[in-house]
């Protein structure tokens, strides 16, 4: 399968010159199969390009798989034109808000109100479906098999996992490894801990050996601590999801909206010297463009 | 035929105690940064709370590939953020009884003392009231009229009279309680949270929440904030009823009923995000 990163930046989009290099726009994922079979993950503003590209080919039959509905990860579907397109196929995939209790669609038809948006949800020509996903339960798209996975974030958050041909692929969408809440001298910590311990060794058995993994690393390690319980990953959280699940390659995403080019280069470059990387693993940053071959 | 006083101190006093987690809880989460380890420390001591907690989390709702059994897993499992919101619905629902033999609407009730609630918290807000007091005026806005389920629970026949009497009569509604049962809902209320041991100033704004004398009004500002939320309450349920403003409350807003009501941050939005905590059961 191909996977093409349409968007890669945390938060808020930030052109400019700044993030020529990086790029500017929020989190989009395009999964192609080798059949043809379009899988999207999420719909933050890179999705509008991804959706001018999917036209060349009409109709439009995709899956679109949200981590969560968090701005930065829905902004940009308004703006994805094939859901204008009569003809257009989408099957539309997340979690049901279980606090507010709203369903996916109302959340996303929310964000098309008339103050938001000219054309409301119910005005679009695609014909949409919406699906409410439990953890662990697979979905097949073509030759692609999606299983999702909560991961801690603010709200519910799926990671999803696509295998397909043999090849496994994991987003972890927005996730901070949950830290423990009690301190060392707590009656509570042992068993907090081992609480973790366990959710941890879940999540590395889920993608073990995982050929790509694309995770949030909105952090340096100098950071972490004054943005612990915002709900996003650091490098170390990366590095250490890379060495207990025996990933190939971990792509870093969710760059911090403030980050430049020159920045990203430059900690990319403090990544690589680190002497704590585990041998079997490629670290690289996400690059709005790139395109992976598995 | 008024209602037997002994009967209503009975059950007054064999009313379960007032949720103590469901206003630590209330306070606790009133800040944005709030200790994720009181939280669970809250919920984990109130076996009640956390049973609904878990029955939640493990609800289809969630799709959880597994159970959760413990509100630490839980938070591992789901976030603090989403248990700490869960919470605030879990501690607030099951602090009244839901049914009644006597044909009271208890969710309208409810719906109606949420936005009391919401209302009374807003207007404190906007008043100038210390952050740290705002609790107390949502808390006071949601039991103002816990007297009504109280009589509906306990005497269902007498109720069921007394709501098919408003529905034609001139009088006002407390006058005619006071004739028909012999008591207000605003008093039983107001008996029902002594026994609470809630604070002074929330007892005294249950008792006093229909009460236009000014002094009374004075003496506690909450009973100020809830009565006037009350009205203010009724002129967005129903425009047809004409808003009666004594004095003082009307002096305490410092503007018009209406033109208050545009003023505030969309108690609309609020009151909804607040059911949708509620209804969850």
């Amino acid at each position: 399968m191909k996977i093409t990163l349409y968007g890669v930046r945390g938060s808020i989009p930030v052109p400019g010159k700044d993030t020529v290099k990086y790029g500017g726009n929020t989190t989009c994922i395009g999964i192609e199969t080798p059949e043809g079979d379009q899988i999207i993950i999420d719909g933050g503003t890179g999705i509008r390009s991804l959706g001018m590209k999917l036209l060349q080919k009409t109709p439009v039959k995709c899956a679109l798989f949200i981590t969560h509905t968090h701005w930065d990860h829905i902004q940009g579907l308004p703006f994805f034109v094939p859901f204008f397109v009569p003809g257009t196929e989408v099957d539309i995939y997340g979690a049901f808000d279980p606090v507010y209790r709203k369903n996916l669609r109302t959340i996303l038809a929310n964000q098309m109100e008339y103050c938001y948006f000219p054309v409301r949800e119910c005005e679009l020509n695609a014909n949409i479906r919406y699906h409410h996903l439990t953890e662990k339960q697979p979905i097949s798209v073509g030759s692609a098999i999606v299983t999702p996975i909560l991961l801690n974030h603010p709200v519910l958050n799926y990671g999803y996992k696509i295998t397909c041909h043999g090849k496994h692929f994991f987003f972890t969408g927005d996730y901070e490894p949950p830290y423990n809440i009690y301190e060392p001298e707590d009656m509570e910590y042992a068993e907090y801990e081992m609480l973790i311990q366990q959710q941890q060794t879940q999540l590395a058995n889920f993608i073990d050996a995982c050929d790509l993994v694309i995770a949030d690393t909105q952090y340096t390690p100098a950071e972490y601590p004054q943005k612990r319980g915002w709900g996003h990953g650091s490098h170390d959280t990366s590095i250490a999801l890379a060495k207990a699940a025996r990933i190939k390659t971990l792509v870093m995403t969710h760059h911090d909206p403030l980050r430049t080019d020159a920045q990203l280069d430059a900690l990319a470059q403090q990544i690589q010297q680190r002497t704590d990387l585990p041998p079997h693993t490629r670290f690289e940053f996400a690059i709005e463009g790139t395109t992976y071959q598995l | 035929m008024p209602i037997d006083q002994k009967k209503l101190t009975r059950t007054v006093e064999t009313l379960p105690a007032f949720p103590e987690s469901a206003q630590k809880i209330i306070s606790l989460t009133a800040k944005v940064d709030c200790s994720p380890k009181q939280l669970v420390k809250v919920i984990e001591h109130d076996p009640v709370l956390t049973m609904r907690v878990l029955k939640l989390v493990n609800s289809a709702y969630f799709g959880l590939s597994r159970e959760v059994t413990s509100v630490n897993h839980a938070v591992i499992y789901v976030g603090i953020n989403t248990i700490k919101n869960l919470a605030i619905s879990a501690s607030m629902t099951g602090t009244l009884p839901h049914r009644n033999k006597a044909g009271l609407d208890t969710r309208n009730l409810w719906h109606h003392s949420l936005r009391v609630g919401v209302l009374a918290r807003q207007l404190a807000e906007e008043r100038g009231v210390a952050a740290s007091l705002l609790v107390n005026h949502f808390v006071g806005g949601l039991l103002h009229d816990i007297g009504k389920l109280l009589i509906a629970h306990t005497f269902p026949d007498d109720y069921r009279a007394l709501l098919t009497a408003m529905e034609t009569a001139q009088t006002d509604p407390q006058t005619l309680e006071t004739t028909m049962l012999g008591i207000t809902h605003a008093e039983v209320g107001a008996r029902v949270a002594e026994h609470w041991k809630l604070p002074l100033e929330l007892q005294h704004c249950i008792r006093y929440h229909h009460c236009d004398e000014a002094e009374v009004l004075r003496e506690h500002p909450i009973t100020l904030a809830v009565s006037a939320a009350n009205r203010l309450a009724h002129l967005s349920e129903d425009t047809r009823i004409a808003i009666y403003l004594p004095e003082v409350v009307r002096d305490w807003l410092g503007t018009e009923p209406e033109q208050l009501l545009t003023q505030l941050d969309d108690p609309e939005s609020e009151f909804q995000k607040a059911v949708s905590f509620v209804d969850v059961q």
